[in-house]
């Protein structure tokens, strides 16, 4: 008895403990009205001034000189700061793996070829230790995909910020596939041309059936809802593949070769589907093309080395300027989980081989928004938009520059992250003590 | 009489090699970067043979001299990398926990487009290291950026230390623990590996030398392994750990302190600024990645910051690629060092130059602009640091070998005359680092 109670106070003891110390250490997020006063603000839609900007609700909810503060509103001055939108990574794995080498740790990837139907939303962990080493530099939303084989998932557009995926999701979701490559798989892909194109045949034939097969199912479908009937069979992966068959949801290509861009142009033309192409390595090479087939490119990452001996050095930097300046729609990503962080360093390198600051900007704000239909709520600064934005204390693709406020859905989020926490403590350790 | 000739032509040869490998350049007007001694508005910098020989205002060449017009440039150190493993044909001998015997510098491939690439980012100098299988790997290169020279001794930087690389952690213990089921399989059998390493060691010396003293009639069998580990207890090899965790950290410095060695330089070191501190009191150097964590659990508690607390805290500190991609780009992870940590920019530019040069032990000779030092500079348009900045002109001993202006797209030496196009690689920029390389040929490698 004496023991159990000796125990119990223990264990309050050390949980009381925890709770204070808790309380001292974590910075939560805020919600509620913010007035930015006197910033920068670079709106990305319509140019670049020095105004107010009230947030409230979770939105931007009026901009203008001299806005006055509603009561309770918290006053930010940003008098020589800048405002920007959040940034928008469109092609990543945040979320979905912790450590790269611990597969147990990774939930990107599921067996299986033709497995759309796995949702890479599904296993979003909200608190994912890179998330918030995201934000630091002013990333708010990201596509988080899964990867695998020809049809390894669905992909979702997540804002950096929430308990639950579902408080993240950010309204968009798109099919990925994997276009057959004639490409090497990696440096120690031994396999012959011969035996590399004979690979790619095989894969494209087996593409044309599971093609046909969707649009069959997805005839089935409308014509069984056109009767007011509802089907019976448990099919998933199919009915993952009917929004895409109808148009009504983006198929997300990934290829890289000039020639396999080529194929896939022709195919996704010839199944008028609605697609984005993805990595577009050898974009660079067929820039007219795409833009003539009005396909938009998610391109990425740029900080990359060629993908042949013989191209020039900087030929992945200049690739996203190259397709931006024949016509294509181009947004960035950086094809990481764990240093999604360095995305405005990406566009950066973008801008200054050929893309120029404003284009580059764009990539990584309104483009994406628009490219994925959410162009009302996020991408650029604007009265009625979600409150996705960050203000800085100068030019946020530069190495130099802070990020001293970041918003998500009208939460201030503090800019706290495992990275920040570790220097904090040991910067100056203590005790420094001896051996 | 005809071998004579063929010798004295190769000798000939030979010397005129030698000579080709310094040039003389004359750089005008450029904002210059010292790094030792501030920065130097409107200032030239001539090259002769090689060698700076004056840094200053209105300096002339003779008519030969190439100039090179830096007005609106900045001019700076040549930028070196002491971890990479560019220009190498093979990375790992992954054959035993302990291989000191054998040398990258056996394996330098002349024709590597990396190289050039390397050079496209303003680097002129990079460590060519053994990977990280083995606890005691091979012994490690420093090379010179010639690129377009085909001998591979034109690469190797004569009189630089030699160095070696050893690694701790989770890449020896999967390897021969894990892969083949010998010690060690953690980091209580790495510690005996070295142990046991270096008491061999002693006591092959010790029979050399009752050899040499007349106590014995027959000398021991000569075991380059062994002499290479008596080597660095002689302090004659600066020893290049690959590490992460602070544990493994304090236990090499322990060992070494058990067998009097102090030349050491501690390669990635995520949690290098744990024990700060203990670094600096021993004098140990860290070479580390801006901001790569989370790519294995032992890098899953890294910070940025790194680089910041460990400059705080006085260990000597530089910033490396150990990838083919990021060596293009280390001005650019230097930056990041002013993000994470407020360094200046003279910190931030000393930890890819004079910092790497000192880990390296070739700091008499490169790492700064210096009257008297190797002609290795690199151009920029824009400052170094900024996201802005692009390479114009890397010069190597005083030989231009990248020039924006006259930078063919392909700068391959070793055509395939079947492959005109050569192939096209799906491989991302997250998989360019080959520490790994070699030591499971079908398993993806981590760093």
């Amino acid at each position: 008895m004496l023991r159990t109670i000796i125990i119990i106070g223990l264990a309050l003891a050390f949980g009381l403990g925890s709770v204070s110390m808790q309380g001292q250490r974590i910075v939560k997020s805020k919600n509620g009205s913010f007035l930015l006063k006197n910033g920068t603000l670079v709106t990305v839609s319509n140019g670049t001034f020095v105004s107010d900007l009230l947030v409230e609700d979770g939105k931007i909810a009026a901009i203008g000189e001299s806005l006055a503060a509603p009561e309770g509103t918290t006053v930010v001055d940003c008098r020589d700061q800048f405002v920007y939108p959040g940034f928008i990574d469109s092609g990543t794995q945040l979320g979905l793996r912790e450590v790269g080498s611990v597969s147990l740790t990774s939930d990107h990837s599921e067996i299986g070829d033709f497995i759309p139907h796995m949702e890479a939303l599904t296993a979003v962990n909200p608190n994912g230790v890179a998330i918030p080493v995201t934000r630091v530099n002013g990333i708010t939303s990201a596509i988080t995909k899964p990867s695998g084989g020809t049809f390894p998932g669905t992909a979702a557009l997540i804002n950096l910020h929430g308990y639950t995926p579902d408080q993240m999701f950010a309204g968009y979701k798109a099919v990925i596939m994997n276009f057959p490559s004639t490409g090497k798989r990696g440096w120690r892909d031994r396999r012959s041309e011969e035996d590399i194109k004979k690979d790619a045949e095989k894969a494209i034939k087996k593409l044309d059936e599971t093609w046909s097969k969707i649009k069959l199912y997805t005839k089935i479908d409308s014509a069984t809802m056109a009767l007011n009937k509802s089907r019976d069979d448990y099919n998933p992966a199919m009915d993952a593949m009917l929004e895409v068959a109808r148009g009504n949801r983006h198929l997300m290509v990934e290829v890289n070769k000039k020639s396999d861009i080529e194929s896939a142009i022709k195919w996704i033309t010839e199944n008028k589907l609605n697609a984005i192409l993805t990595g577009v390595k050898e974009g660079f090479r067929v820039a007219d093309q795409i833009a003539a087939a009005g396909i938009p490119v998610i391109v990425g990452p740029v900080m990359d080395i060629p993908a042949r001996e013989s191209d020039r050095y900087d030929i992945a930097y200049a690739n996203a300027g190259k397709m931006q300046k024949a016509g294509v729609k181009v947004a960035l990503r950086t094809d990481s989980y764990e240093n999604v962080r360095n995305l405005p360093y990406e566009a950066g390198f973008a801008a200054t081989y050929g893309m120029g600051v404003d284009e580059a900007l764009r990539a990584i704000t309104l483009s994406p928004a628009e490219m994925f239909g959410v162009a009302d709520q996020l991408g650029s600064l604007d009265v009625g938009k979600h409150a996705n934005l960050f203000v800085s204390d100068g030019d946020p693709f530069e190495t130099k520059t802070d990020i001293l406020h970041l918003f998500i859905g009208g939460w201030k989020v503090p800019l706290e992250s495992r990275h920040t926490l570790l220097y904090d403590e040991f910067l100056e350790r203590d005790p420094i003590g001896q051996k | 009489m005809k071998i004579l000739s063929i010798l004295t032509t190769l000798l000939l040869v030979g010397s005129l090699t030698a000579q080709s490998l310094q040039g003389d350049v004359l750089i005008k007007n450029g904002t210059v970067i010292t790094i030792t001694d501030g920065i130097k508005e409107n200032t030239d910098v001539l090259i002769k043979n090689g060698k700076i020989k004056s840094i200053g205002e209105g300096l002339s060449a003779g008519d030969q001299v190439k100039v090179i017009d830096a007005d609106g440039m900045y001019v700076m150190p040549g930028i070196i990398d002491a971890h990479s493993h560019a220009g190498i044909d093979v990375v790992n001998e992954p054959t035993a926990p302990i291989t000191a015997e054998v040398f990258v510098g056996d394996v330098i491939n002349p024709y590597a487009v990396s190289l050039y690439r390397a050079l496209a980012g303003g680097v002129t100098v990079s460590h060519a290291m053994h990977g990280s299988a083995n606890a005691i790997g091979g012994q490690c290169e420093t090379m010179k950026h010639h690129f377009g020279e085909e001998d591979p001794e034109a690469f190797k930087m004569q009189g630089a230390p030699r160095t070696i690389k050893f690694a701790l952690g989770e890449n020896p213990m999967r390897v021969h623990g894990e892969g083949n089921g010998i010690q060690p399989k953690s980091r209580m059998g790495i510690e005996q590996v070295f142990r046991k390493g270096f008491s061999e060691a002693l006591e092959y010396q010790k029979a050399w030398k009752k050899y040499s003293s007349g106590g014995a009639n027959v000398a021991p069998a000569y075991d380059l392994r062994k002499q290479a580990l008596v080597d660095i207890l002689n302090g004659d090899i600066i020893i290049h750990c690959h590490s992460y965790r602070a544990d493994e950290i304090l236990m090499l410095m322990n060992v070494l302190e058990d067998y009097g060695v102090n030349k050491i330089c501690f390669q990635h070191v995520n949690e290098g600024f744990k024990v700060a501190p203990e670094l600096a009191a021993f004098g140990a150097h860290a070479s580390v990645f801006a901001d790569w964590w989370a790519y294995k659990f032992e890098v899953y508690y890294s910070t940025a910051y790194n680089a910041a607390i460990l400059t705080r805290n006085n260990v000597i500190t530089s910033i490396n690629s150990d990838s083919g991609e990021l060596i293009r780009h280390l001005y650019h992870e230097a930056g990041k060092t002013q993000k994470y940590g407020d360094l200046t920019d003279n910190e931030a530019l000393k930890l890819i130059t004079l910092h790497p040069a000192i880990q390296l032990g070739i700091e008499d000779r490169v790492g700064s602009l210096e009257v008297g030092k190797d002609g290795d500079v690199a151009v920029f348009k824009n400052h170094p640091l900024s996201i802005y900045a692009v390479p114009q002109y890397t010069i190597v001993d005083g030989l231009v070998r990248f020039d924006i202006n006259e930078d063919p797209a392909d700068m391959r030496m070793d055509l395939n005359p079947d492959e005109t196009i050569p192939a096209f690689h799906e491989i991302d920029a997250h998989d360019h680092h080959r520490c790994m390389e070699g030591a499971f040929e079908s398993l993806f490698s981590h760093h």
